[in-house]
């Protein structure tokens, strides 16, 4: 056991101890210097507050998917200004509370140029004025009217989808005319639901209608036949949102609460967001109605903006996802996510965006965006962004469920969502 | 709604959670009084229960009562040897320490939840009922001196609803004569009395303890299984059961069945009807009130006995 070992050169220890060290000695240079060759190939980082888990999942899972085929879009034409796009995910449980922990999380720690994508509108509520105080412009694809309404602050922008207060507003002529007057709302008890409790009322009433009931359900509740005898007897409609895991069971349990004698139904698609209209027991919702935001069921005259869309996106004629039909898309709402990105894009362009010095610019130049046609960016249909409230105005739809989908009956213009601005942001300082 | 089938549709909304609730909360109990562990990871194997339901159901396929019936036997075992495998692989490592048993099942809490959101995945998925017939309930108004039967508007239950109570109602006689009728059940009764002194007569204490935690878990998810085509399944459902179970087996007594039995109606009932007519927050305003109230002057709880 004397033979010796000869090590070909270059191999020995210190010969790998000095390789090892300048290994380490590269990966230790500052990031700026890996990038010292051109400033504009270090890739602008979005982050995207998403919700994983918690109530909110199912919606996040979508969102995700839409946000990745929206910036592998970006990416593939060149991105922005030169510089490929980088999607920063973000978990925040659906919780208001780790909600501004991961927009600080975004901001400082993951070096964001933006954050984007939170929904919830608790969470929308519970992140933005942390986004305010780090001056992280924070583009939220959430529906709720906290934007429109000046709660906020100058770095939240809704760019990419409406929010409740036009919805509502363009849904209560239809109601009262064609449903009938006399209505009773069950809508979840959170922001969310109060926007819906309180604009659907004002709107029903200007058009001659009468809310009889409100009944609010806690959005984590499981069981809910427990609430229908709130209903008055002479309802003629029932106004119906909820959001939550629970969402197929409050369906179901409407219908056997009724069974074959039920008033008429207008629902926000919220209610049926990623559940199939063919799970068992919801037979009895054919015929009723639905307020969508992008029509989930390809419509005969669908465009060739919601094919791209949905060819991208990978969503069936169904709204369900092309490798499991069981897979249910939340399409009203996650064109949003498509959308803002390219709104981000446009802004980023617009205000010649080099680095986190620009945030300022980038939220002026998003601020007089105004008017979008409807193309491949923005494929769910024009819309017209309002800089001083922050909030995005466009087409609304309403379906009707016909053999088990959703067919669509009614389009309202931008001109029926409109309402006169609660804020100006512009004059908050920057 | 009238006052009269009000009350009635309150009550039988009411017995559901009651029924559903028995069975979890008589788990709980079960494995406090023989073990005296408390688990925390319980309403988790309520939700694996659920969830073990609906992959079932989704494999076996066909006519929605086969699926079902398979998930009704198959789920609780898989769920009771997994609680067992956990008693013999952690429970036991930690020597039934109260304290360590008790942040043991947190961190079991924890993994069962994040596995089952890491697999299964955060959707709430449904499991079709074997059979759902809407069965409107008669009232009785009295229409110008007469008595006549009408059918109030939305006074209704399902015959699936009815058969969660009755399914509920016949496993806890099982449990019931299990305990009392069965040698294995005298073991039980004999380890929860002294565990020293069932030891010394060569019963398996160990192996009873494992039994038991499995038996308890399986009980969860027997209920969850029951309950999953009314609600549906889906990775945070535990915490309600959980909160509710707690609740019971405090009123009822820790270790005392017929208590927690007593106290699971008492509880599904008002927290039924409390929430019909007032509002749900109520409901478990009250159930936590109750509890503080039973703790301060009867901390035995109401069927238990002052521990020794």
């Amino acid at each position: 056991m004397t033979r010796k070992i000869t090590e070909p050169a270059g191999q020995t220890r210190r010969g790998a101890l000095r390789t090892l060290a300048a290994g380490a000695g590269a990966a230790a240079l500052p990031l700026w210097a890996r990038y010292a060759q051109a400033q504009t190939s270090e890739p602008i980082r979005v982050g995207f507050q998403v919700h994983r888990t918690g109530i909110g999942a199912a919606y996040g899972r979508w969102y995700d998917r839409t946000t990745q085929a929206a910036a592998k879009l970006i990416n593939e034409a060149g991105g922005i200004n030169g510089r490929p796009l980088e999607i920063v995910a973000e978990d925040d449980g659906t919780d208001a509370k780790r909600g501004a922990e991961v927009v600080e999380k975004l901001a400082t720690q993951l070096r964001c140029d933006v954050g984007f994508g939170t929904l919830f509108s608790h969470v929308v509520i519970g992140s933005a004025p942390r986004a305010g105080e780090l001056k992280l412009p924070y583009f939220v694809v959430s529906e709720g009217h906290h934007v429109a309404s000046g709660m906020l602050n100058r770095w939240t922008l809704q760019p990419g989808i409406t929010d409740v207060k036009s919805q509502v507003q363009a849904m209560a002529p239809y109601v009262s005319s064609t449903l009938g007057k006399k209505v009773t709302m069950i809508f979840p008890d959170f922001a969310f639901g109060h926007d819906h409790r309180d604009y659907f009322t004002a709107a029903l009433e200007a058009q001659g209608g009468q809310v009889l009931e409100h009944i609010a359900i806690p959005p984590t509740e499981t069981s809910f036949t427990r609430y229908f005898p709130r209903i008055p007897r002479d309802t003629e409609v029932i106004y119906h949102v909820m959001v939550g895991p629970a969402v197929l069971t409050f369906v179901k349990e409407l219908g056997e609460f009724f069974g074959p004698s039920r008033p008429e139904l207008f629902g926000f698609i919220d209610s049926l967001e990623a559940v199939s209209l063919a799970s068992p027991g919801l037979e009895f919702l054919d015929g009723s109605y639905f307020w969508e935001g992008n029509p989930r069921y390809a419509q005969s005259d669908q465009t060739s903006h919601d094919a791209f869309f949905r060819e991208q996106v990978g969503v069936d004629e169904n709204g369900a996802s092309v490798s499991d039909p069981d897979d249910v898309s939340t399409y009203a709402h996650m064109f949003g996510c498509w959308e803002t990105l390219y709104v981000i894009k446009k802004g980023m362009e617009i205000a010649g965006y080099q680095g986190p010095d620009d945030r300022a610019a980038l939220i002026e130049a998003v601020e007089g965006i105004g008017e979008m046609e409807l193309s491949d960016q923005h494929p769910q249909g024009a819309k017209r962004f309002n800089g001083k409230t922050h909030q995005a105005f466009g087409h609304q739809y309403i379906s009707q469920v016909q053999g088990g989908k959703l067919i669509k009956v009614h389009t309202t213009s931008i001109e029926d969502t409109l309402y006169p601005d609660e804020v100006d942001y512009t004059t908050q300082s920057l | 709604m009238e006052f009269g089938p009000y009350l009635l549709l309150a009550s039988l909304e009411g017995a559901v959670t009651a029924a559903v609730l028995a069975l979890t909360a008589v788990g709980l109990s079960l494995v406090f009084g023989v073990m005296r562990v408390v688990n925390v990871a319980h309403g988790e194997f309520f939700m694996l229960g659920a969830v073990l339901a609906w992959w079932i159901a989704t494999t076996v396929g066909g006519h929605p009562a086969l699926g079902f019936a398979v998930a009704l036997v198959v789920a609780p075992l898989i769920v009771g040897v997994l609680a067992a495998l956990a008693d013999m692989t952690v429970l036991k490592r930690v020597a039934y320490d109260p304290e360590r048993t008790i942040v043991a099942t947190i961190g079991l809490l924890y993994i069962i939840q994040q596995v089952t959101l890491m697999t299964y995945g955060p959707e709430a998925r449904p499991v079709e009922p074997p059979f759902n017939h809407r069965l409107a309930i008669p009232w009785i108004e009295r229409v110008e001196g007469s008595w006549q039967l009408y059918y109030p508007w939305g006074l209704s239950t399902t015959s699936y609803k009815l058969a969660v109570i009755g399914a509920a109602a016949v496993v806890l006689l099982g449990v019931w004569a299990l305990l009392a009728r069965t040698r294995i059940g005298l073991v039980m009764r004999a380890t929860q009395l002294d565990r020293d002194m069932a030891t010394a007569f060569g019963i398996p204490v160990e192996r009873v303890y494992a039994l038991v935690f499995g038996l308890g878990a399986a009980l969860a998810a027997l209920g969850a299984v029951l309950v999953v085509p009314i609600q549906q399944a889906h990775y945070l459902m535990g915490g309600d059961p959980l909160l509710l179970s707690f609740i019971v087996v405090i009123i009822g007594g820790l270790g005392s069945l017929p208590g927690t039995v007593a106290a699971a109606i008492l509880i599904g009932l008002s927290d039924g009807i409390i929430s019909v007519f007032f509002s749900p927050t109520l409901a478990k305003i009250i159930a936590t009130l109750l509890v503080a109230l039973v703790l301060v002057f009867r901390p035995q709880g109401l069927f238990g006995t002052r521990a020794a």
